[in-house]
């Protein structure tokens, strides 16, 4: 049976106000807030995120039952690199093993949808992941109406591992029309007039969704989530009036508290489904993109027993909406501030960087045979008995602990000043010396309770530094905590 | 086995100290010059009387030629050394050790760091390719690794925040009276305490009187076996005792380290003061120069070097023990603080205090009255890194041979 063994949604912390660009521009803006990716947050180590909150609570392997990716598709229309692979990062941070393969499916905001259904088509294990970083030119509406976010998907393959959500039909129509589009390295997009697009969006969305609930045996009535996801709002909210479903089957689409995530969307919308949803019923995601995909998916009787945490609606009630929109500009390299009077920091280095690849991306650390020692980075001598290569390898990604003491350092360079550092003492052992992350250092205090987040620190020459900070844990304690 | 030191078998036979600061006008090479030639002086030598030499710098030249080219010594061995902040120490240590050695009759620690060319206010970091992960150096700034001490102290020894600031305010402002009377050094004001507590904060609650002077500068010393001394001075130092110790980098990874005492000082410490014969530290130095390069990075050092009872050392600071007329007085040049910090000149900068004070050459308004009721002992301590993962050095010199 095809369908989603695991899923999880990865909503950034910050919030813009709109009204915030209004207060600053004297027009624009609006009501309700985005979710904007952190100065130290792009796609991938959102995609990161998301995965992480999919496999946190159904950790791959033959004890959970469920299985490890060997396919990681990432999409995003926001990709970090060119030419090179974003999904290997992904890949990395999630600590799976070579022989999976990890491929980008960038550019087009289409392409959300794309990985969903090539991961769901896959005879083994795939994981496909939705990011996007969006916004526009300052006092547009991309900015006032985008947001930042990703979702991870887990499809089973030919495993007979348990299924949360069996997709049941799949259609999509195909037009070439302009609706959106933005040329290589152009700051924004750009959309044809709206009604265009509402004119022609209509009857490719009617047959795509006629198509599908035609392979299922289904009609409108029978669908108890409608979720409509794409950037052409009009026609988005015509479609969702119009399909025939019970008025209460329509979900919301969150973009007043966090935006359009694009490419991420139709992945946010599905998780927030999923996050609710009884078993036994009937789910159609649509999304209009270049055309139409809608994807019928039924709950089963595992959901219940494999939701994720955090939900989509913890982390939209977790976000802090403080942020000032000349951060904001600042973060997407929209204003160009004076740097700290300090040398600019160095490119991470290629071969040292892949010796320690699943420390740097996995934050695996090594554990002392002899003592127990936790050591991070991991180390050949035990940092405590001294004893040479007795070491075993200890994943300390998911790994929680206290704040042991901090600084906050005006002078170290940092793309958003100042850094606050801390030093944690893992629960379970180790001490870590890092950078603390989406938290207000004003009310920081000793013993406060902190997790790993994976992040790109900085980007210098062109590479981008990805490693791990800490942030301070914010949601209710997990199922898996609890148990 | 075992650290047996080379008490007395060396002495310091002339000094030179250029003034610090911020040296626009003066390259490392014109510095090493300075230093040299009025080190020469100081011990009635020419550089033909040299055998050999060490000289410390952290980033501002590679390889011995920096030295040689600068003052055209011919066919001489010279060594270059880096130990972070130790380095100038480690110029002096490892010459006494080649002199001690017999390996050669005199030789030349030198040391020079030029910080001001780079264009930026604080320390710059050296350039190690790696991977990103902010091992090697660390994200943060040497003031944020230092703010690490002060709220662990407070917090073990029950000290209060307020209480805590004025301790460190008062390091600071002893530093400045003490560099306001030194010609030498980098800020030669005295600095109100209002000041110091208000000043701007750089990290934790460190404000920018918290941290030492960035500053050019360069200074040196000239080693000979003892029994040769006093052919070129009357009132030699005596090398009692040269510890440096590497730490293991355990305080990083070490859920056991506490951020209120750096080991790493401890057991440098203990290492020189047996290698010196010193039994009680407190009663017996006459004064110490020890590595301000942050407030409470002094006070936590009162305590590592066994100057105060562990828990006490914010008492004695605020009681005026290590003042200048103190009982056992602390920086009595000015420090890092005042002085200012080029990291390999600071080393053997501090021992220039030692050789003007313990001779009895300091300025009258500088003069310690240690040294005039019967103390013969002096002190220079360096640390490099941070709290956690750290080098320390100590020495002790004297004005005598040990009886």
């Amino acid at each position: 049976m095809a369908g989603i063994v695991a899923y999880g949604a990865y909503v950034p912390y910050h919030r813009l106000k709109r009204s915030e660009i209004a207060a600053v521009l004297g027009e624009g803006g609006g009501k309700g807030t985005r979710a904007v990716a952190s100065y130290d947050e792009d796609a991938t180590s959102m995609g990161v995120e998301a995965a992480r909150v999919a496999l946190r609570h159904a950790p791959a392997g033959p004890s959970s039952g469920i299985p490890v990716p060997e396919r990681i598709l990432f999409a995003t229309a926001n990709p970090p690199y060119l030419d090179k692979t974003n999904a290997a990062v992904i890949h990395a941070a999630l600590d799976l093993p070579a022989s999976a393969l990890a491929v980008d499916a960038g550019g087009a905001v289409r392409s959300g949808v794309g990985a969903l259904l090539s991961a769901a088509d896959a005879r083994v294990p795939a994981l496909a992941v939705l990011s996007d970083v969006r916004t526009g030119l300052p006092g547009g509406a991309d900015e006032r109406d985008g947001g930042d976010a990703a979702a991870a998907f887990l499809f089973g393959g030919d495993t007979d591992a348990p299924v949360v959500a069996e997709l049941i039909a799949m259609a999509a129509t195909t037009d070439e029309f302009l609706d959106r589009w933005r040329t290589p390295g152009a700051p924004a997009s750009r959309v044809w007039e709206e009604r265009f697009g509402e004119h022609v969006y209509g009857p490719l969305a009617d047959a795509a969704f006629a198509d599908a609930l035609k392979q299922a045996g289904l009609s409108p009535g029978d669908v108890d989530h409608l979720a409509v996801a794409g950037l052409a709002g009009r026609a988005v909210k015509r479609f969702a009036a119009g399909a025939g479903v019970r008025a209460e089957a329509v979900a919301s689409d969150l973009t007043a508290a966090i935006g359009n995530a694009g490419t991420a969307q139709a992945g946010v919308l599905l998780a927030d489904v999923l996050d609710r949803a009884e078993p036994g019923q009937t789910i159609a995601l649509v999304v209009l993109a270049d055309g139409a995909t809608v994807l019928l998916f039924r709950a089963t009787a595992a959901l219940a027993g494999h939701r994720s945490a955090p939900t989509v609606a913890a982390q939209i009630a977790a976000g802090h909406d403080g942020l000032r929109y000349a951060a904001f500009l600042t973060w997407r390299g929209l204003l160009t501030r004076e740097p700290p009077r300090r040398p600019d920091p160095d490119a991470p280095a290629a071969p040292p960087s892949h010796r320690t690849e699943r420390y740097k991306y996995a934050f695996v650390g090594s554990r002392c045979d002899d003592c127990a020692a936790v050591h991070l980075p991991p180390v050949r001598v035990c940092v405590k008995c001294g004893a040479v290569d007795r070491m075993s390898d200890v994943p300390m990604a998911d790994a929680t602990g206290t704040v042991t003491t901090f600084t906050v350092d005006r002078l170290a360079f940092t793309p958003s000043p100042p850094m606050v550092a801390v030093v944690i003492d893992f629960r379970d052992g180790g001490r870590f010396r890092c950078q603390l992350t989406d938290s207000d250092h004003e009310t920081l205090a000793i013993g406060d309770r902190v997790e790993m987040t994976f992040r790109r620190m900085l980007t210098a020459n062109g590479v981008h530094n990805y490693f791990w900070k800490a942030r301070p844990v914010r949601e209710e304690p997990t199922r898996a905590e609890e148990a | 086995m075992g650290s047996r030191g080379i008490r007395d078998r060396v002495c310091i036979v002339g000094m030179g100290c250029i003034p610090f600061g911020e040296h626009w006008d003066l390259s490392t090479e014109d510095m090493l010059l300075n230093a040299a030639t009025a080190t020469l002086t100081s011990a009635g030598m020419t550089l033909d009387d040299i055998d050999a030499y060490w000289l410390g710098t952290a980033a501002s030249g590679i390889s011995g030629l920096t030295l040689s080219r600068a003052l055209r010594i011919g066919d001489k061995p010279v060594t270059r050394l880096e130990n972070m902040c130790a380095t100038g120490s480690e110029a002096l240590r490892n010459a006494s050790y080649a002199v001690a050695s017999g390996a050669y009759d005199v030789a030349m620690a030198i040391g020079v760091e030029k910080l001001k060319d780079s264009g930026f206010s604080g320390l710059t970091r050296m350039s190690i390719p790696s991977d990103g992960t902010g091992w090697i150096m660390g994200d943060t700034s040497p003031p944020a690794n230092f703010s690490l001490l002060a709220p662990a102290y407070a917090k073990r020894y029950g000290v209060d925040a307020d209480e805590l600031k004025d301790v460190l305010t008062r390091i600071a402002w002893k530093n400045h009276q003490n560099g306001a009377k030194n010609p030498l050094a980098q800020f030669r004001k005295a600095v109100a305490k209002e000041a110091i507590c208000a000043s701007p904060l750089v990290a934790g609650n460190l404000g920018i009187f918290d941290c030492s002077g960035v500053a050019d500068g360069s200074a040196a010393a000239i080693v000979v076996r003892a029994e040769d001394a006093h052919r070129f001075t009357d009132k030699p130092l005596y090398v009692k005792g040269l510890s440096f110790i590497a730490g293991k980098a355990a305080g990083s990874m070490d859920p056991d380290y506490d951020f209120t005492s750096f080991p790493e000082v401890v057991k440098s410490a203990a290492d020189a003061y047996a290698q010196a014969g010193v039994t009680d530290p407190r009663a017996e130095i006459a004064m110490a120069e020890v590595h301000d390069c942050f407030t409470p990075t002094e006070l936590v050092l009162m305590e590592d070097l066994g100057f105060a009872e562990r828990g006490f050392g914010w008492k004695e600071v605020l009681a005026g023990t290590f003042d200048l007329d103190g009982d056992l007085p602390v920086n009595p040049d000015g420090g890092l603080k005042a002085f200012g910090h080029p990291i390999g000149a600071s080393g053997l900068r501090m021992m220039y205090e030692c050789w003007l004070q313990l001779r009895g050459e300091a300025p009258p308004d500088r003069r310690i009255t240690t040294v005039d009721q019967g103390k013969k002992l002096a002190l220079t301590h360096n640390l490099g890194g941070q709290p956690g993962e750290c080098v320390s050095f100590v020495s002790v010199v004297g004005s005598e041979p040990s009886a």
